[in-house]
Parts: structure tokens; sequence; C-alpha cells
């Protein structure tokens, strides 16, 4: 018996733009990872989680979390979504228009159960000012904080995050990344994201999972799978420099510009010879597995 | 001028709109949502007063409320009323008459809802009840008014079922749109004129006020 939380084999047919596929999933995770999903689109990345969230059912499989079946199709076994131990947040937000910030999160609670996590969430959040305003007189940014902040009410013990940050600017990017590590470090949550962005990657999660046509092709720490790659390199450039570096624990952080933009990327302990200030770099970009190379 | 034909058409109205809302809302609903075979079915059965002369319907009415055939019988034995030239007989006529104008509003009201709506709410625990009134319903209100007064207007504007099926009893059936018709029959031309303009007048004032609100509700959904 392994300490794996989250346990997933299904077995699934996807309909696509481009005709119907098998989709076909497996894989296991630890308590308290962050996993990226990611992959082109139309690869069953939401499905998957829809699966997960009970909000869609696969055609067979098992999905077991903390010991529990959520789903097990030979035993009938298909726990409803409101009844699984999760969180989710919506790459539309989902945030109920008729309900102001502070209710979308009251709504979340349990009858009876304590209104204090309302508070600390939007404290957290620093959405205290703006509990008593209307989605629709919120900027993205402060949209999706509500959907973080609401997804957490529940305190569950697994967050599945759809592309939660593709519709904001990349500053506003980087400060939601920043906060669900905070959160991360708060809550103790396993959670699960999907999303296109590389350096998003490297900047939240430890495990990465990408899939291409309902499989999942790769599987692994975001380091061995994108500085270690051997696949061709196919789509797009991105140019960036190294700007400073510093230790943590075995790992080594480095901030970088990429796109005039700074990010912080983490690389494993064993490149630190390579990573210099001011080194400049190239990451390969196609829609499935980057590759960084040096330029100077 | 008689005012009882017009207090008994609004009264027809409000019983029937307020009666159609609370039956067209799980009918919707499950039209909108409900994962069955047999939808095409009890789409075409909803929407038939739409497309079938009135008259067809009052006429089918009359036979199936009559006491000498065997729903008429029924409920007269059962509730002991008799539905045919009655108003309870009316009421009933009406709501099938105007179904489809509560049912088909409501029903694209709750599709045109982002689908994430739902689906946040079950994953924050709550089931399809209280998803249904605390997050459906509240977003979907201009659609619920639309669907409301539509009724309501049809009821109003409904001759030839109530002709067929209620006749022309004073204070029981006998409504505004039969009086007017009754009063250009008798030659009595300013009568079925002070008739007509009164139920003009009241219908526009209800419509005008029914859309400058939902303008309101509107603008305030869309105002960030």
């Amino acid at each position: 018996m392994s300490d794996n939380q989250l346990k997933i084999a299904i077995r699934h047919s996807l309909h696509t733009a481009h005709g119907e596929f098998p989709m076909e999933v497996s894989f296991a995770l630890e308590k308290g990872r962050i996993m990226a999903l990611t992959g082109p689109s139309g690869a069953g990345k939401t499905t998957l989680l829809k699966q997960i969230a009970g909000l869609q059912t696969p055609l067979q499989g098992q999905i077991h979390f903390d010991g529990t079946a959520w789903l097990d199709s030979e035993n009938h076994q298909n726990v409803a979504p409101q009844h699984r131990n999760i969180g989710f947040v919506f790459q539309d937000y989902a945030l109920f228009p008729n309900m102001t910030v502070a209710e979308n999160l009251s709504y979340a609670l349990a009858k009876g159960s304590d209104a204090t996590i309302v508070d600390e969430l939007l404290a957290a959040t620093g959405l205290d000012q703006l509990s008593q305003r209307k989605p629709s007189q919120l900027s993205g940014g402060q949209q999706q904080r509500v959907a973080l902040a609401r997804a957490l009410v529940r305190k569950p013990g697994l967050l599945l995050l759809d592309e939660p940050f593709s519709a904001v600017d990349p500053e506003m990017r980087y400060q939601l990344q920043e906060l669900i590590l905070q959160f991360h470090k708060r809550y103790h949550f396993t959670a699960i994201i999907v999303t296109h962005e590389t350096a998003e990657i490297f900047r939240l999660a430890d495990q990465v999972g990408v899939m291409e046509n309902g499989k999942l092709t790769r599987f692994g720490a975001p380091a061995a799978i994108y500085l270690h790659s051997d696949a061709p390199d196919e789509s797009f450039f991105i140019h960036g420099e190294v700007l400073r570096t510093a230790l943590a624990g075995d790992q080594l952080l480095v901030d970088v510009s990429i796109e005039n933009k700074i990010r912080l990327i983490r690389l494993p302990l064993a490149m630190q010879n390579e990573v210099t200030i001011g080194r400049k770099f190239v990451l390969h970009y196609p829609l499935t597995f980057p590759q960084i190379s040096w330029m100077s | 001028m008689d005012y009882q034909p017009i207090w008994l058409t609004f009264r027809l109205a409000t019983i029937t709109s307020l009666i159609l809302l609370a039956l067209a809302l799980p009918v919707a609903y499950w039209l909108a949502f409900g994962k069955f075979k047999g939808r095409g079915v009890v789409e075409a059965v909803i929407g038939l007063p739409l497309v079938l002369p009135p008259s067809v319907i009052g006429f089918y009415l009359l036979l199936a409320f009559s006491p000498s055939y065997w729903f008429g019988a029924w409920i007269e034995e059962i509730l002991g009323i008799r539905l045919v030239f009655s108003f309870p007989g009316l009421v009933i006529a009406s709501i099938l008459y105007s179904l489809p104008f509560m049912v088909y509003p409501i029903r694209a009201g709750l599709q045109s809802l982002s689908p994430s709506l739902r689906e946040a709410s079950y994953t924050l625990g709550k089931n399809e009840w209280e998803t249904f009134f605390k997050v459906l319903l509240p977003n979907c209100k201009p659609a619920i008014l639309t669907a409301f007064v539509l009724t309501f207007a049809h009821t109003v504007g409904e001759f030839g079922v109530v002709l067929m099926i209620g006749g022309n009893i004073p204070g029981v059936t006998k409504v505004a749109s039969v009086a007017i018709y009754n009063e250009v029959e008798a030659l009595n031309y300013s009568v079925a004129n002070q008739y007509a303009m009164v139920l003009f007048a009241i219908s526009f004032v209800i419509l005008l006020l029914v859309y400058s609100i939902n303008n309101r509700l509107l603008r305030v959904r869309q105002s960030a």
C-alpha cells in the first residue's frame, strides 16, 4: 500500500471536433502535491477534471481519494459531487451574479458550520473591502480571487483548477499564483491545475501530467519532463534571461525575465552551474513538452 | 358599462398565471436539463396551443369537461364541481392554452445560464433543489417576468376557448373579450368601445411597467 492519496484509473470515450477517440488515464498523486495537467486543447484535460469532481462520469474505472471510492464502476459506486471532498475553480469563474462576494462565499458553508472561515478567506484574498460588491462590479483578477476563496470555504482535500488564470493579465496571474501557494501552505490541500503556461507549471507544480489525445503521455516532476526532453521542438519560442538565483532546500529558485515580465521558476540543484546571472536562454515551447536551451 | 367582465378577465389572468408559474418551473427545468427520452413528444404537446385554433382546444375541452364523458363525470364525482360553463373550468382551459407562453421563456432563460453555475453549486455541496431556487431562478428573473407577462396577456386576450367552454354567464364566465363580442352583436358599439379601450389601456400600462423593470434588471446585471 503506497501513501498515494488520489488514485485514478478510468476509460472513457471523448467526443471532439476531430471525432471520437478513446480516453484512458491512470495516475496516482501523493497527499499535498500540486499537479499540473497540460497538453493541447481537446486532449481531455477538462473532461478528466470534471470526472474527478463527479460532474461527469467516465464509462468505466475507479477514482479513490483518501481510501474512499468516489467512483467504482464495477461496484456501481459513484459518489455525487456534493459528497466528494473537493473544491473546483472554473475557467469562467462561475460566480453567482445574484450574490455579493460575501454571499458567494457563505453559500458554500454547510448548514450550522463555522462562518469564520469566510472572513478568514476574505481577509487572506484582500477582498474584505469588496465583500458587499456583486461579481459584475469586480475586475477579472478580483473575480478569480473570489472563485478561489469560494472553492476553499469547505476546506477541500482536493482542489481542482481548470485554467484558472487564462483570462487575467500576467501581473495578476503572478499574484494569483502566489495566493495559491500561500493557501496551499495554510490548508494543505492536494491540487490539480490545468494550465498551458510552462512558467506557471514550474512555479506551482511538483508533478506534471501531459495529456495528448485522451492519454497521459508523460507524468513526472516538471524538471524531468521539460528540461531533459528528447522531443523535437515544433512550435514557438520564448526568450528569457536569468536575473537572480537563490537556494531553497534541494531546489534552485531562479528569477527570470520572460517577455519583459519577471517570473520565478524552480530548477533542480544539479543545474546550479548552468544557471548564472545574465545568461540568456530560449524556451522551446511546443504545445506539449517545452525544452530549455542556453544561448550564452 | 358593466365592470364585471373586466374584473373577471383580470382575476382569471392572475389566477391562471400564478398556477401556471408553479407548474411551469419544474417542467421548464426538466426540459432544460433533464436527460430523458421522448423529450420531443413533451415539447410538441406543450407547443400545440401555439398552432391549434383556439376553437379546436375549446371543442375537445368541452367534450372532456362535459359530465356525459368520463373525465367530466369523474371530476364532478370527486370534487363536486362541474368544469364546463364554470370559472374553475375556465382556469384549467387557460392553463392549457397558455402553457407554452410560460414554459418556453423560462426554459430559454435557464438554458442561457452558464452550465458552470450549476456545476459550481454542486461542487459547493448544494443539491439540485437548492441550486435551482438560490442560483438558477434568481439569475433568470427577466425571463420569468417575461413569461409571466406573456401568459397574463395571452389569457386576457383569450376568446375562442372561453366562448367554447365558458359560454357567457355574467360574473362567472363572461370575460371582457366575450363581452365586447356580445355588445358588437347587439350593435352597442359605444359600450364595446369602452370595454376595448379599458383592456387596451390596462394591457399597455402592464407591458410598459414590465419592460421598464426588465430593462432595469438587465442594466443592473450588465453594469460593471
